[in-house]
């Protein structure tokens, strides 16, 4: 789960991590009711997505007036943002972040994430600050150090030092380095989340040091023990469908292919996807059903697909295992024909009761067509919408 | 032969009064030798009772103590899981099969620096399969988890996938042209986990009785690559490989808290290319992959 940046901040601050002063607003009244509170001569008017490359897209601007503040505010409010991590539709700005200004001297980048293969927490520093990472990872890797920390011992004094002093943080400020990445590294802990990203991470003319950014995902698995974060979700950054396919128990996700797929298993399910295009289409969707699929959450599968306009066909592959083929035959003739079903659709079914769930879509008078294997499932689709 | 688990391997449940751990349990003893194999599980607040002829047990250490079980598999939910693992790596077992879904990540990186410390100290190692798996079956043998028992055959081929579905659709293909199986082992589909697709490729390059692998794996982590640059110094073994996800896209869990595409080197592609750089006769077509295998004997 992604929250805010400000929210992120909020997080950061909790711990003891540094930010700016900023108050989240949204309406443009209260965008400059929040710089009169702030005070002082220069604001940061930050619109609020869960979508980085912001600044790029222009939704981050310096205001050097109150008038400014208004004029940028009307701007980025409402407007439908357009970064590198939107998709082309971009996405519509509701909330918005006024920060005060800061005096940066040099910019860093910091992140704290788990790493697969050591099983340990990675802190990354990097001293090429507010640039996209992944560019900087490729370009000039040696730019990028990590220490990685034990969970049982946690971040010591010297790893976080070796960063600090790896990235050039100057001497008087180094010891001010080491408790913002402590701390980040106890916040990155204590919430459970999967990414904390401060970019950029600024050296003041002050010598103090400050998180400019926020950037948060958590781990969903751990979610039940933070009702805090949990109330940090705004579902406006959410795909509606991804949200209405998460109260049924189903995992699903909208891609721009014209083939629906239901499937139980989420390896299944994208070698079902590959088999698609492998065949010369691709798919609509992501959509696990899990072990235990019923007939309702089989009805409300083919709604959720079917709700976007692309589908042109569907394809459903299950092995049954603990679910058995005739459940699921039972939930498809269901659902096809409560959903008044009007696109071809391909039916493969393997394991568990394969003969009886066959039966079932043969009986029932709709024109499914069977598979036996994958491979076969995806020609026939791919044939039928063309 | 076959890896890890036999015909005589006794098993410890953990979470066995659970509606999911006696709904498997069933199903496990009424596989091959299940029933001489399924000898003890473990609550602390039953201890003393008996489920399906299965004496209870206050503790993993006690079970393992009476009953001579060396191997556990925990249905636990999620929020105790880790705290079951951990205690049969205490109670000094061979190896623990995690089922369980939707562990929190920091507790399995808990548990798993908890385990490499008491290794490191001389402790007993103790393996871990999981979490997040549909467990192991040595086919006509034993099974250990929530696979179906009835598409397997008893064989000499090896599978090992991180997805469960995958791993039957690995089976069934075999089945379904004469190949059985030696061991399937489903490793599991989260970030942090045990064996690890490299581990389990060593165990089936020494065992006799495996002659050839199917090893599947998915978009995201390094797993798939550093088994494969291994294989390509040691395994003498023909392989197939499958990686799930060419059409994911990058930065989306798909299903899996591990399927997510984080940097360049974990999608399907490139670790496509990687294991067929390393010798693996790769397909992007998972309906072939028990043909291919077939073509290599």
């Amino acid at each position: 789960m992604k929250i805010h940046e400000y929210q992120g901040k909020e997080l950061l601050k909790k711990f003891g991590v540094t930010v700016p002063k900023g108050i989240p607003c949204f309406s443009v009244d209260e965008a400059v009711k929040a710089a009169e509170t702030l005070g002082g001569k220069v604001w940061v008017v930050k619109a609020q997505i869960h979508a980085g490359g912001r600044g790029k897209g222009g939704g981050v601007k310096v205001a050097k007036s109150l008038d400014e503040v208004r004029t940028y505010a009307g701007q980025i409010l409402g407007m439908q943002l357009i970064t590198h991590q939107t998709g082309p539709e971009g996405q519509k700005v509701n909330r918005l972040l006024i920060e005060e200004g800061a005096d940066i001297k040099k910019e860093y980048y910091l992140a704290a994430l788990t790493d697969r293969a050591t099983q340990k927490v990675a802190l990354m520093a990097s001293s090429e600050g507010g640039m996209d990472i992944e560019e900087v990872a490729h370009a000039t890797p040696e730019k990028i150090l990590k220490e990685f920390a034990d969970p049982l011992i946690g971040l010591t004094d010297q790893q976080a030092l070796n960063l600090a002093k790896g990235i050039g943080v100057p001497e008087a400020s180094q010891a001010d380095a080491v408790e913002q990445i402590k701390k980040l590294y106890t916040c990155y802990m204590e919430t459970d989340a999967s990414l904390a990203e401060i970019n950029p991470l600024i050296l003041q003319g002050d010598g103090k040091i400050k998180a400019l950014d926020a950037k948060f995902n958590f781990d969903s698995n751990a979610l039940f023990r933070h009702p805090e974060i949990v109330a940090y979700r705004d579902l406006d950054e959410e795909n509606a469908d991804e949200i209405e396919a998460s109260k049924f128990d189903l995992a699903y996700i909208s891609l721009d292919g014209n083939i629906g797929c239901l499937v139980n298993g989420a390896g299944l399910a994208m070698a079902t996807m590959d088999t698609i295009k492998l065949f010369g289409a691709e798919p609509a969707n992501f959509l696990d059903v899990g072990g235990g699929a019923t007939t309702e959450k089989v009805t409300e599968a083919f709604k959720i697909m079917l709700k976007n306009p692309k589908v042109k066909g569907i394809l459903v592959n299950i092995f049954g295992g603990i679910m058995k083929c005739d459940t699921i035959a039972n939930g498809v003739v269901t659902a096809a024909k409560e959903t008044h079903l009007s696109v071809p659709l391909v039916v493969r079914m393997k394991g568990t009761n394969e003969d009886l769930g066959k039966k079932i879509l043969a009986e029932s008078g709709l024109p499914i067509i069977t598979a036996d294997s994958m491979a076969e499932a995806a020609t026939k689709i791919v044939a039928a919408v063309k | 032969m076959s890896i890890y688990i036999n015909k005589d391997t006794k098993v410890i449940t953990q979470g066995i009064t659970g509606k999911t751990g006696q709904f498997h349990t069933e199903k496990c003893q009424e596989y091959a030798n299940g029933k001489n194999c399924f000898v003890a599980g473990v609550n602390p607040k039953k201890a003393g009772e008996t489920i399906f002829n299965i004496p209870i047990f206050g503790s993993v250490k006690e079970a393992a103590k009476e009953t001579g079980a060396t191997v556990s598999v925990i249905y636990v939910p999620p929020a105790g899981a880790a705290d079951a693992i951990w205690e049969a790596v205490e109670a000094d077992l061979d190896l623990a099969i995690c089922i369980t879904e939707g562990i929190p990540v920091r507790d399995m990186l808990n548990v798993r620096n908890k385990m490499k410390a008491k290794e490191a100290k001389g402790g007993k190692k103790t393996l871990l399969l999981g979490p997040n798996c549909p467990g192991l079956i040595t086919p006509d043998e034993i099974k250990i988890g929530i696979m179906p028992g009835h598409i397997h055959r008893k064989g000499r081929i090896g599978v090992v996938s991180r997805s469960g579905t995958l791993t039957y659709e690995a089976v069934a293909q075999l089945t379904e042209i004469g190949l059985g199986q030696s061991s399937a082992v489903g490793i599991g589909g989260d970030p942090i986990n045990g064996l690890k697709h490299i581990d389990v490729m060593k165990a089936f390059n020494d065992d006799p009785d495996t002659d050839a692998v199917i090893m599947i794996g998915e978009i995201g982590g390094p797993d798939e690559a550093e088994a494969a640059v291994w294989c390509k110094a040691n395994m003498k073994k023909p392989i197939v490989g499958f990686i799930a996800g060419v059409t994911a896209p990058p930065g989306k869990r798909m299903g899996h808290a591990g399927a997510l595409i984080s940097g360049g080197a974990d999608t399907a592609d490139a670790k496509l290319a990687i294991m067929e750089e390393c010798g693996f006769k790769v397909t992007r077509n998972p309906s072939e992959m028990a043909k291919l295998l077939k073509a290599m004997l």
